[in-house]
């Protein structure tokens, strides 16, 4: 329909990309896959990214496709398989879907992805009731030892980054993590209900979710998961409290399979470039995201780690039969 | 009180600004839009709008989304009652008898007794909204796992005693349907089960493709496979296009009812649009005062589920302003947008942003009645849709299922399982088997197997726990007459008979 100014843009797209070569990303018409269904954490990631990489000027245009199921198995299934070889496309992951593919036996893995970069982490916290004994971390911890199965922790679905956070939680305090009492809700939510009705012990969430609840009183946050005090907050770390606790629910962008190195490197310095831009900075304060990039063979190894550590303590809670 | 009166009255003068009017009107209008089709649901429009935004002042978008809430919900219940096709699962109950009536000429009536009752009832819930919200919240965080477990124990009862003409059939259709609910990974352990190492099954069955599947492409077969027999005579308007006297006798008591259902389960935070809608018309169907037309055509079956709709869709804001927690996937939207403006909502939110809070909630009564002045209209162009020939209107229904289905999931799996569901449908039409029930197993049983199965992880396996809360004391009781009542009653009929 527009033929001729597509080519005249065209046109003066290749004139200037033989003058200056950082305008050469202008060219990039990226398609990026969130494997997951609108509105969910992945989707917001995706669509954030949509709108810094246009605004930073990175690419000109970004297609956001959203391939809901299981954790993101069916998303990176489809990525896999289906953008093969293509140095355009994208797909947005994190955390749980390194859970989700070893417990759903998924014939894909994330080996098979073309890491590109981790982009943000959201800092756990456990929280209680505000009417609760648990004052502390080592409360927590002094009940978990004296009686693992009748301290119950509330947080999001089986095998996510809350409940791995419980079996690391207590394994850290030296209680036997096979035996955590943990109880799934699907998100948030409702999670939230069962602490503030004090149906639960304690509650596993990202920070920013019950921010509202700990600022009110309703909940007292015993413990975040951060290495470091978080600025301005009077929130201990776990590590403060002499428990090694360090655990953060982050989000990465990856390529597919079998691309050349030079698609590669197009891809990171694009997802660089935009990491850079105010565009992203504005969104990570609005989203209360903390800014976790870390790119190329860093994140490649981070990956592989995490997978490792991950699997792992979901073999000793008994959710993936090794 | 007063303080409420002073704040809703400055939120009205923040709603009525011109901007904010055309906000609202746009978000009505998409919603109204987006709900007519199977598979777009609100929450993917704001999904899609919430970059859009951006840039937008904060009062005006929530307002607009607002609109498309309400308007979602509107829309979803006029496919159902004209082509018998829920455009989501809330609307599901207004297909039953609404389809019926809008098939013996009466879907005028039908569609402003829809219209009507979700105004009505919107008001009354965002009345209930305003002033009950603190103390409407402190009670539903009081319900635990065993409380939502014996609320579904009410639902399964009523529900599955209503359908169908025998109870066996009734419940064979109700176990069709939580057969259905157990594919998928289990909510508590992470483990597929019936998923046949096929991945698209791992999230289980979509409520919307059952419903399609069943009601639309089910009769649209059925309808193929009866037309040399005897050619159903569809009659597009029979009588007037507008309620009549007796039409607003019976439908008043039924939009009151189903919003006392709606609003309170809508503002729990598991609570969800369908049970208020399923036990509604259970309920107009045991105190009807013409019991023989449910299942042809009753009024009072589409105005009592409507209106149950509607106040859920309030409801679910009581949770979403005052403690931040969505309970359902547009208000989880709508969370993302308060929070692309970095404001919490949650206990604070009344307090640091009442212009914004009470703009919102004002604005619902504006949407409300926007809504209305939109859809009476509109019934009488809906109605000629009928007049369609019949192969063609089918065709068309099949097509706009099967759209629906690829837009929501798109893909081979899905499309398969609305195939497949459309032969169940068929048979279950040919054989006379209920079909709710099916769709009420789908999505009530895994709520009510995860629900008990929290409150026994909880109570470390001790089942007292389910008699112990008093919410679940007397729900389970409720529940236990509802069940033994019908017997009792017939057993004394009997009594008294004998007696004569």
């Amino acid at each position: 329909m527009f033929q001729f100014p597509t080519r005249l843009v065209g046109a003066a797209v290749a004139l200037t990309l033989a003058a200056a070569t950082p305008i050469f990303a202008q060219q990039l018409e990226l398609k990026l896959m969130a494997p997951a269904a609108p509105g969910g954490g992945w989707d917001q990631t995706a669509r954030s990214m949509q709108q810094a990489l246009v605004a930073a000027g990175v690419a000109r245009s970004v297609q956001v496709t959203n391939v809901p199921g299981a954790g993101g198995s069916i998303g990176i299934a489809q990525f896999v398989n289906g953008a093969k070889g293509d140095g355009n496309q994208l797909m947005v992951n994190g955390f749980v879907m390194v859970g989700a593919l070893a417990m759903n036996k998924s014939p894909v893995t994330l080996e098979q992805v073309t890491p590109i970069a981790r982009l943000t982490e959201e800092i756990q916290v456990i929280v209680v009731p505000a009417n609760s004994p648990i004052k502390t971390a080592q409360d927590l911890a002094a009940a978990v030892k004296a009686d693992i199965a009748k301290v119950t922790f509330a947080g999001g679905s089986a095998g996510g980054v809350d409940h791995v956070m419980a079996a690391l939680f207590a394994g850290a305090v030296g209680a036997d993590a096979k035996k955590i009492n943990y109880i799934p809700f699907s998100g948030g939510g409702e999670s939230l209900a069962a602490i503030l009705g004090g149906k639960v012990t304690a509650g596993i969430s990202g920070l920013s979710e019950y921010e509202g609840q700990i600022k009110s009183g309703k909940l007292r946050a015993i413990g975040v998961t951060s290495e470091k005090r978080i600025p301005g907050s009077d929130i201990p770390t776990f590590k403060e409290q002499g428990i090694d606790l360090v655990i953060a629910n982050w989000r990465s962008v990856v390529a597919p399979p079998g691309i050349t190195p030079e698609q590669r490197k197009t891809l990171s310095d694009a997802v660089e470039k935009m990491v850079k831009s105010d565009a992203w900075k504005e969104i990570l304060k609005q989203k209360g995201w903390e800014d976790a990039y870390l790119g190329g063979d860093a994140f490649a190894d981070f990956l592989k780690k995490e997978t490792v550590r991950v699997t792992d303590v979901l073999k000793s809670v008994g959710l993936v039969k090794s | 009180m007063m303080d409420t009166f002073a704040a809703l009255a400055h939120g009205m003068a923040v709603a009525v600004e011109p901007m904010n009017l055309l906000y609202a009107l746009i978000g009505v209008f998409l919603g109204t839009a987006v709900g007519v089709l199977p598979g777009i649901g609100p929450a993917l429009t704001v999904a899609l709008l919430l970059p859009v935004t951006y840039k937008l002042d904060p009062g005006g978008s929530l307002i607009m989304f607002a609109g498309i809430y309400y308007g979602g919900m509107y829309g979803g219940s006029t496919t159902a009652i004209l082509i018998n096709t829920p455009g989501e699962s809330a609307s599901m109950a207004t297909a039953l008898e609404g389809n019926k009536m809008a098939k013996a000429g009466r879907g005028g009536p039908a569609l402003a007794t829809s219209a009507i009752g979700s105004f009505v009832a919107g008001t009354i819930a965002t009345i209930g909204l305003a002033f009950l919200a603190p103390w409407l919240v402190d009670f539903a965080v009081r319900f635990g796992p065993e409380d939502y477990f014996a609320l579904m124990c009410v639902a399964f009862v009523t529900v599955s005693a209503t359908f169908g003409d025998s109870p066996i059939r009734g419940l064979t259709s109700l176990f069709i349907g939580l057969t259905l609910g157990l594919i998928g990974i289990d909510k508590l352990t992470g483990q597929a089960r019936l998923a046949f190492g096929v991945p698209e099954l791992l999230d289980g069955v979509e409520v919307t493709t059952l419903a399609v599947g069943l009601f639309a492409v089910g009769e649209a077969l059925y309808v193929a496979s009866r037309r040399h027999h005897t050619e159903e005579k569809l009659e597009p308007v029979r009588g007037s296009l507008w309620m009549t006297k007796e039409d607003w006798k019976r439908s008043w008591k039924p939009w009151l009812r189903g919003t006392m259902f709606g609003f309170p389960i809508g503002a729990l935070p598991a609570g969800g649009a369908e049970i208020p809608t399923f036990l509604s018309y259970s309920a107009e169907k045991r105190l009807t005062k013409h019991p023989e037309e449910f299942g042809k055509g009753a009024i009072e079956g589409v105005a009592g589920p409507e209106a149950a709709n509607n106040a859920s869709a309030a409801g679910t804001l009581v949770p979403l302003l005052t403690l931040g927690l969505p309970t359902s996937a547009t208000a989880a939207m709508m969370l993302a947008g308060f929070q692309q403006y970095g404001l919490n909502p949650g206990p604070l939110l009344f307090a640091e942003r009442p212009d914004l809070v009470w703009g919102l909630i004002a604005s619902l009564f504006i949407a409300n009645a926007m809504l209305l002045v939109l859809n009476l209209p509109l019934v009488g162009l809906w109605v000629r849709l009928l007049a369609i020939p019949q192969p063609w209107l089918y065709a068309g229904i099949l097509v706009f299922a099967t759209m629906g289905t690829i837009a929501a999931k798109p893909s081979v799996v899905e499309l398969s399982m609305l195939a497949g569901f459309g032969v169940l449908g068929f048979l279950m039409r040919r054989f006379d088997f209920p079909i709710a029930p099916v769709v009420v197993g789908l999505i009530l049983g895994p709520i009510a197997e995860s629900q008990l199965r929290r409150a026994l992880a909880i109570s470390l396996g001790d089942p007292m726990t389910l008699v112990q809360s008093p919410i679940s004391a007397t729900l389970l009781g409720i529940a236990l007459v509802a069940l033994l009542a019908p017997f009792v009653l017939k057993g004394m009929g009997r009594f008294k008979a004998s007696e004569d």
